[in-house]
């Protein structure tokens, strides 16, 4: 009986040694700033003067910036357009990959292969593919006989234009559902086939339904990913014109890094934070009555 | 017979249709690319003309060599290397030890630490950006390579993850021959479970690789000084110098592009398993 207790101690030593690499950076790296990113979203801290406490000064001065909530609207835009977007056309590409057609392998590399471009080299390819006059876009739209907008130069086409640019880079969603769609049992077609049921009958009573929790998956991460977006508009517009690409996290690092209001940009984190985990929330509620577990 | 062969028509005419719709999203994805290499090759005059030429005749190497002449492309490619080397480093051994500890270790607070790090996943990192900065800053680490590197030295979330999946995937059998021989719980996991994961490490490798080289908010917070550059922040300074001179702006991005591509095309299986296990286990 002591020997058994003695193994179990020393293993939950072994247990917290081996865990203590990440333990200590959880604390250094993540855990330890988050509790001071929230004292310092009640301060005023410009980081050459020590943090001063305003309380709630931040979030009130927030919810009176017109950027603020220009920000927030960019962002939602983006995300409410990219994600369903992305995940439809991923998903299509992924059901004609799944259709036992050869060549497999080439095809889903060449969709991977634009979402593996590091971003700094994929947002100047774009600048230049954009170019209202001499961009492929346009020179490729004007072979169609139709005159492309102005894209980044444009108040009305520059958001447009970054979903554009973020549905090519959508190759690992092409995977995920595609490796979804392998994973969906060859019985049930076969029994469906037996039955007479038509593809379109197939698709939403077998593919659908047993697709959901990799749809589920996408939106989460998805989502969450869309609205933290930042390294295209910084290099791209940098917000313009006329803030039209002001994303949440690039007026968030203008905050800290340009105008050194830490405990403003401090704020403004957590309130995206706050709506990420409402978001998330509603929707593992949500989940309940779409999603289908086997 | 006649009708079987009806059918057989039908059926190879479907397949065609697949595979033109297939070829032709395909060339979505790939033209632009081939254009950036094309606009590589070319001098303003072949640039700007209407309708473009793909193929550029001449073709214009110099453009290459023209990058090296106005931003030291090879320094930012070693600094590169220095960072990536070593967050690929740190991130295996951490990541995997850590992920054995959870995987076949017990301890008091196991569930909980558990949870703790996989809801760390979906925070923002915008949340912890800003005290961060303030740490690094106050210990002097801003201008060099600590903050890029020295956190992948603590594990990561994802890969942990990960790792236990695979680590949980072997059987008991193995370690428990060790314990009885008297093994340490540091000989199990470096001279039976690690060699046993190797493909599960090789897609956290080739993952790491990937952020470290495309990582552009760290550098552009942390790397001041133009001598400490990585390729992603030396091609955002390139471009601010270089705003309208196109085959210049591609012929860079074109080298930013490349390794990765190298990369990839090695380590394809790495991928495509990473991106599958990430998607459909979470």
């Amino acid at each position: 009986m002591r020997n058994r207790s003695l193994l179990a101690r020393r293993e939950a030593l072994a247990f917290y040694g081996f865990i203590s690499p990440w333990i200590i950076g959880f604390i250094c790296f993540t855990g330890g700033p988050i509790i001071a990113s929230l004292y310092f979203s009640l301060t005023n801290y410009t980081l050459l003067s020590s943090p001063h406490y305003i309380g709630l000064g931040n979030y009130t001065a927030l919810f009176n910036d017109p950027l603020f909530s220009t920000s927030l609207y960019n962002t939602f835009y983006y995300t409410v357009f990219f994600v369903p977007l992305g995940i439809i056309f991923s998903f299509m590409l992924a059901l004609l990959l799944n259709q036992k057609v050869g060549g497999l392998a080439a095809y889903r590399t060449v969709y991977y292969l634009p979402s593996i471009v590091p971003a700094v080299a994929n947002s100047i390819l774009w600048i230049w593919l954009l170019n209202p006059q001499w961009g492929l876009i346009n020179t490729v739209l004007r072979m169609v006989g139709i005159e492309g907008p102005g894209w980044l130069t444009s108040e009305v086409w520059s958001k447009p234009a970054i979903i554009l640019m973020s549905l090519w880079g959508v190759g690992s969603w092409v995977i995920i559902f595609l490796a979804g769609l392998q994973g969906v049992p060859e019985q049930y077609y076969e029994a469906a086939e037996v039955d007479g049921a038509t593809t379109l009958a197939r698709f939403f009573h077998i593919t659908l339904p047993l697709m959901t929790p990799t749809i589920f998956f996408t939106l989460i991460t998805g989502i969450i990913g869309a609205l933290q977006v930042f390294t295209q508009a910084y290099i791209m517009t940098n917000g313009g014109p006329v803030n039209s690409t002001l994303f949440y996290s690039l007026y968030l690092f203008r905050n800290a890094f340009n105008y050194l209001k830490m405990g403003y940009a401090a704020a403004m984190a957590w309130i995206l934070f706050v709506i990420i985990l409402i978001l998330t929330i509603i929707q593992f509620r949500l989940a309940q009555r779409w999603v289908f577990y086997e | 017979m006649n009708r079987f062969r009806k059918a057989n028509l039908v059926k190879i005419g479907k397949q065609i249709l697949r595979h033109l719709t297939l070829m032709a999203v395909g060339a979505v994805f790939l033209l632009p690319l081939l254009w950036m290499v094309s606009t590589s090759l070319k001098t303003n005059r072949q640039i700007f003309v209407y309708p473009p030429q793909w193929i550029p005749n001449p073709v214009i190497w110099r453009n290459y060599s023209e990058v090296f002449y106005y931003a030291p492309f090879l320094l930012y490619f070693r600094n590169t290397l220095i960072i990536v080397t070593l967050t690929i480093l740190g991130t295996s051994i951490s990541s995997s030890l850590v992920a054995y500890g959870f995987a076949r270790l017990n301890g008091p607070g196991k569930n909980i630490l558990f949870l703790i790090m996989l809801s760390s996943m979906m925070l923002p990192y915008m949340v912890w950006m800003v005290p961060l900065y303030v740490l690094f800053t106050r210990i002097g680490w801003v201008d060099t390579f600590y903050p890029l590197t020295v956190p992948a030295f603590f594990g990561n979330p994802l890969y942990i993850f990960l790792l236990r999946q695979f680590f949980m995937g072997i059987p008991r059998d193995l370690e428990d021959a060790a314990k009885i021989d008297g093994c340490s719980y540091l000989r199990i996991y470096w001279q039976i479970m690690l060699p046993l994961v190797k493909p599960a490490l090789a897609t956290v490798a080739v993952f790491s690789f990937l952020n470290a080289w495309n990582d552009f908010l760290g550098p552009l917070l942390y790397l001041q000084s133009p001598d400490s550059y990585t390729i992603a922040v030396g091609l955002q300074v390139f471009l601010t110098q270089h705003g309208a001179d196109w085959a210049l702006l591609m012929a860079a991005s074109t080298m930013a592009v490349i390794p990765v591509i190298i990369v990839f095309f090695f380590a394809q299986k790495q991928f495509i398993q990473g991106i599958v296990l990430t998607g459909l286990k979470s």
